[in-house]
């Protein structure tokens, strides 16, 4: 790309190294996330049934 | 048409038909219908958000611009990746996601407005996606429905109708999730093509880095030798005409950059950059996708595959943009794109018709379409719960349930977005400006109380309602009255005073946003620290597990 000027080359490189950011950190948290402390799903559900119910 | 075009159709249509089906078979309850029921597979979601992200304008639209201004846009494409997908997943996803679930909220607007335990802000929220989505939707129905009149020679008002008829029929019976599993085969299309589009404008210009160093010389041989040609001399809006505003405008060749703070510097940065790049984050139809997944980890996944699908879309179409004034001046007798293709607007359309094989030309238009039906499904989808959940079921009757008020949202909203196709057809300006419009709304309304929502507790009610309101007087005045192109296509400044801008200079060519949002933010910090923080219980519910 030794065309490009600085500033249109900075916007090449940098489109390509923020693509390949994405990828190594979905690579490297793909399943690497601690089990974080469960969201009170159960009660989600409970609210979501009773809103459903007076519905 | 041939016997093979005809079985792809159907088989297409019988494909989102099928998924459609499928998420009605999902769905539930409101959970279901509104957030896809919180439990969205990784890849679904990262391409629905980006299908839902790239329309047709952004291939077509922004394909065009890219042949006018050149390569100066990638700066977009790495907005694009970096802050709509890197910062968008990793730093707001997760507490979205959990902001969500603690709080029972199924919309963006539903998720600030309990947040700040504020009905007025839900309501707020609904109002300004009902009343200016449609101006955004109708703009992409527009798009859509142009390339099926150009491809098959349907008449106009049929084409609308089919489009609005197919994308009607599996947002409403589906939901989100029927939304969501359409959304990931438009977007396995939209890759498939743009990758092959690559590989062949590449092949054509006889590789990348030969057709970069042969668009500076293209530049030389068509565009240069307008310096010394008087504006007053051409046609307005004619190619060269075109060209010579851009170098006006400070540009000085498609591989540079244009000139620190000139108009095109500004245009580029603050409009077409900052504005849509950064005005993505408070995007309802994105946001909600957050709330969709079960877990942080199908966040980061993610992040992965919809990186890839970004630079796959707008990085791919800036590049292949800038390289068709290479491809037209090898071919078509020394023009340049815009020179050949007639307008900004009809670069692509046009080197897909003149340089692609007609079998390329007919996943293109597939690729198009899909563009075109994900984002309308999402924007539907996102209106109809906006006028269901956030506004009618909070000042209106509760005797109705959840799911049956937003479909009828759904109904309402898409008679007056296909309306509006109706009546703006032969106004697209109007139209065509809707998109950058809605995105500076929403950065400025939406993004200081949506980060101060997520990341700081003291944060009060007040403080978000003042900022939304600085956000939504400055953006409109800034619209209306002040920039260049907003201004002088809605006609209010023109009509009251007799100007298409209040101001001169360069500062008409900065996007609203620019202005509003560091006041809106402002405003938010102010005013919160002034009033009384929130309630301890509302924090604790908040951030609490």
């Amino acid at each position: 790309m030794g065309s490009f000027d600085l500033g249109v080359g900075m916007a090449f490189w940098l489109m390509n190294a923020s693509a390949l950011l994405c990828v190594i950190y979905g690579v490297i948290y793909w399943n690497k996330d601690k089990q974080e402390k469960p969201i009170n799903m159960a009660k989600w559900n409970k609210d979501e049934d009773k809103i459903n119910e007076e519905l | 048409m041939s016997l093979i075009e005809n079985i792809i159709i159907i088989a297409y249509l019988a494909a989102l038909g099928y998924l459609g089906f499928l998420g009605y078979k999902q769905t539930k309850n409101s959970a279901d219908y509104l957030i896809a029921g919180g439990d969205t597979h990784p890849f679904i979601m990262a391409l629905s958000y980006g299908a839902t992200f790239i329309s047709t304008a952004a291939i077509v639209g922004f394909g065009g611009v890219a042949a006018w201004l050149g390569n100066s846009l990638l700066w977009l494409t790495f907005c694009n990746i970096f802050i709509g997908i890197f910062v968008a997943f990793v730093f707001l996803g997760n507490p979205t996601r959990k902001l969500g679930v603690r709080l029972n909220a199924h919309t963006f607007p539903e998720l600030l407005g309990k947040r700040f335990d504020s009905k007025f802000i839900q309501v707020f929220g609904g109002v300004l996606i009902a009343f200016f989505m449609p101006l955004y939707a109708s703009a992409v129905l527009i798009g859509g429905t142009e390339f099926l009149v150009a491809y098959f020679h349907v008449d106009y008002h049929i084409a609308l109708l089919v489009m609005s008829v197919v994308v009607t029929g599996y947002v409403l019976a589906g939901g989100l999730k029927g939304v969501m599993l359409t959304d990931a085969l438009q977007g396995v299309i939209m890759f498939a093509a743009m990758i092959i589009l690559l590989v062949m404008v590449v092949n054509a210009v006889g590789g990348m880095e030969a057709g970069f160093t042969k668009l500076v010389m293209v530049w030389d041989k068509t565009v240069a030798s307008l310096a010394s040609v008087d504006m007053k001399t051409l046609k307005p809006g004619s190619p060269d005409f075109m060209m010579k505003l851009s170098m006006n405008w400070g540009f000085e060749g498609w591989n540079k950059m244009p000139v620190f703070l000139s108009e095109g510097w500004l245009f580029v940065i603050t409009t077409i950059t900052m504005g849509v790049g950064v005005g993505v984050l408070a995007q309802p139809q994105l946001v909600v996708r957050f709330m969709t997944v079960k877990s942080k980890n199908e966040l980061n996944r993610a992040v992965l595959i919809g990186g890839i699908f970004i630079i796959a879309m707008t990085g791919i179409i800036f590049l292949v943009g800038s390289l068709t004034n290479v491809w037209y001046y090898e071919f078509n007798e020394g023009k340049n794109a815009l020179q050949s293709a007639g307008g900004v607007g009809k670069v692509i359309p046009h080197f897909i018709n003149a340089a692609m094989p007609k079998w390329f030309a007919f996943i293109f238009l597939f690729a198009l379409i899909s563009a075109a039906m994900s984002t309308l499904s999402s924007q539907f989808h996102a209106m109809g719960t906006a006028i269901g959940r956030d506004i009618f079921e909070q000042i209106g009757s509760k005797k109705y349930s959840s799911m049956m008020v937003t479909r009828v949202g759904i109904i309402v909203m898409i008679i007056i977005s296909v309306s509006l196709a109706y009546v703006f057809d032969k106004q697209p300006a109007i139209i065509a400006r809707s998109t950058a419009i809605f995105f500076a709304l929403c950065a400025s309304i939406f993004l200081p109380t949506y980060f101060g929502g997520l990341f700081w507790k003291r944060m009060t009610k007040k403080g978000a309602i003042a900022s939304m309101a600085v956000g939504t007087v400055v953006t409109t005045f800034w619209l209306l009255f002040v920039h260049f192109q907003e201004a002088k296509e809605l006609g209010v400044c023109k009509a009251l005073f007799g100007v298409n801008s209040l101001l001169s200079g360069k500062i008409i060519f900065v996007d609203a946003m620019i202005i509003a949002l560091p006041l809106s933010i402002i405003t938010a910090i102010i005013v919160s620290l002034m009033t009384k923080p929130e309630d301890e219980k509302l924090i604790k519910k908040c951030f609490e597990d």
